[in-house]
């Protein structure tokens, strides 16, 4: 993989000096394919990676299994986008196999969810059933093992 | 019991690391930010683990060959052909050590006789002095320069060249300097060694931490493969310090000798730990080049973070270490290191550990991870300021 792309991924926060120093490269050089990236849709954002039961004790994610059908000519663009616009929901994936749609659904309890999967997701038209999944326990967030503080074991 | 007159007096005068002393410190602190280990952050990749795992559950746990498994000794020598362009015969030129540092006081004690002279170039890793004397030679130390980025000149060689000369260590990619030999600095040796009978023991434990080039031994340059016993292992390349597993190849005459002190002293290197080497050598080379890399990577932020703080360091080419100069501060290594741990917390080593051409520098690892190593740059950056 591109090696930029690597380190940004690892950690967003370095500056393009710093960048640029790692990669053997100059600066500007880094910016522009910084902005290269961006304008091509493959740096889509940066983001902090959070621990979020750690930061706020009432926050629940669910992971919703959407079964749908498919529209004449639009496929599963139109139900996808129209289920993404809602904000309780974090993420939305066509899926192969049993579904079609997984959504990933944020709230701050059980029944937050779960009403909003019966009043907003299951009315649907297009959308024959729903399974919702708790999520209980986070063990690997971006790559980064959460809760997992290990030490450094070698010897100073 | 007077133990002053029991233990061996050889034994007694030999200095202690100078290494450990700081980190005996270091350890006692709380809140300690370390740049002073020598050993990779990266863990064992995990097919090589699951390997030794997988070994250890179909109850492979005998001893093995005294020389080491045929199966790796033979994968070695491929090795050592595929990376280096060393051709050695799995049967008679190749055994399997305890760790690189077997393989160091094993080929010391096969070739020298009390009195007979090791060269040592300095500043350099803790050991060959000390082994040396403990088998009763003599160690010559060799102070290599920072204009010539630490490697060893002919004309240094020349001047420390006697008679009774019988070993010239060459320890590169060179801890602590993280200087190198290239192809052509190694002929300049080669040239001074092929009229003489002076053996080399090349540690080439950092072969595979090579940046911009390829590692050269000097076993590949003519005429020295017959007078080179080439020292490696599995800790660095594979991050694999813990296995405790190295190796020689050399001169079939010298490898038997040293086999026979192995033999009696060690028996075999941990079967398990070979099993996972047969692994690592048959396909561990894309994990070898990924570590690589990312060791690449922060050694030209870690260079370039510290010409930054005024501490002039030059750009090393191996290993995993910086070697700043920190004349300008107007301290000693030693006292540099010190104050520099106990105001801001940061265990970095003194040059003067590896020998007193040191003096002036410290040597600082960057097997740590990005952000560690900012950390810690940042609190140096503090450091400095309170000059």
């Amino acid at each position: 993989m591109n090696q930029l792309i690597r380190l940004l991924e690892e950690n967003s926060r370095l500056t393009n000096a710093q960048l640029a120093v790692m990669l053997g490269t100059t600066e500007e050089d880094v910016a522009q394919q910084i902005s290269r990236y961006e304008a091509e849709g493959i740096l889509i954002g940066y983001t902090a990676v959070v621990d979020q039961e750690r930061l706020d004790k009432e926050y629940v994610e669910a992971y919703i299994e959407l079964r749908v059908t498919p529209q004449r000519d639009h496929g599963f663009e139109e139900i996808a986008t129209r289920v993404a616009a809602y904000d309780e929901v974090k993420d939305v994936y066509l899926m192969s196999g049993g579904y079609d749609l997984a959504v990933i659904v944020t709230g701050t309890n059980f029944k937050d969810i779960a009403m909003f999967v019966a009043k907003r997701l299951s009315t649907l038209d297009s959308v024959v059933s729903t399974a919702t999944h708790f999520l209980l326990k986070r063990y690997k967030e971006h790559g980064v093992l959460i809760d997992h503080t290990e030490l450094d074991e070698r010897s100073v | 019991m007077d133990y002053q007159t029991i233990l061996s007096k050889r034994v007694q005068q030999v200095k202690p690391s100078g290494i450990r002393k700081f980190f005996d410190i270091a350890n006692e602190m709380e809140g300690v930010i370390s740049l002073g280990v020598g050993e990779p952050d990266f863990k064992t990749p995990f097919a090589i683990r699951a390997e030794g795992i997988r070994t250890l559950e179909r109850g492979k746990t005998w001893y093995s060959a005294n020389a080491g498994l045929m199966e790796l000794r033979t994968e070695i020598c491929r090795y050592l052909e595929r990376r280096f362009g060393l051709s050695y015969e799995p049967k008679s030129d190749v055994f399997v050590t305890v760790g690189g540092s077997e393989a160091i006081d094993l080929c010391l004690r096969a070739l020298v006789d009390p009195g007979e002279e090791v060269l040592i170039p300095e500043p350099s890793f803790v050991c060959y002095t000390p082994l040396v004397e403990m088998i009763g030679g003599v160690p010559v130390p060799i102070e290599t320069k920072a204009e010539n980025q630490f490697r060893l000149t002919k004309e240094e060689l020349l001047e420390k060249v006697t008679d009774k000369t019988k070993v010239l260590v060459l320890p590169y990619p060179n801890n602590p300097t993280g200087g190198v030999m290239r192809k052509e600095h190694l002929e300049e040796i080669a040239e001074v060694l092929r009229e003489r009978n002076i053996m080399v023991l090349s540690d080439e434990i950092y072969a595979e931490l090579t940046y911009n080039g390829k590692h050269v031994s000097i076993a590949s340059i003519e005429g020295m493969k017959e007078r080179t016993v080439v020292v490696n292992g599995f800790s660095k390349a594979y991050a694999m310090t813990g296995w405790r597993l190295g190796y020689a190849a050399g001169p079939a005459p010298v490898i038997k000798q040293m086999v026979k002190i192995h033999q009696f002293a060690i028996m075999c290197a941990p079967t398990t730990s070979q099993y996972a080497a047969v692994e690592a050598l048959r396909n561990g080379d894309e994990s070898i080049e990924k570590m690589a890399t990312e060791y690449n990577m922060r050694r030209r932020l870690i260079v370039n973070e510290f010409n930054r703080l005024g501490l002039p360091t030059f750009e090393p080419e191996g290993a995993f270490y910086i070697f700043p100069c920190i004349k300008s501060t107007g301290l000693t290594s030693e006292e540099f290191c010190e104050k520099l741990l106990f105001s801001q917390k940061v265990a970095v080593v003194p040059g003067t550990a590896f020998g007193n051409s040191g003096e002036g520098f410290i040597r600082v690892s960057y097997s740590y991870s990005v952000n560690h190593i900012l950390e810690a740059v940042e609190r140096i950056r503090k450091f400095l300021e309170t000059l």
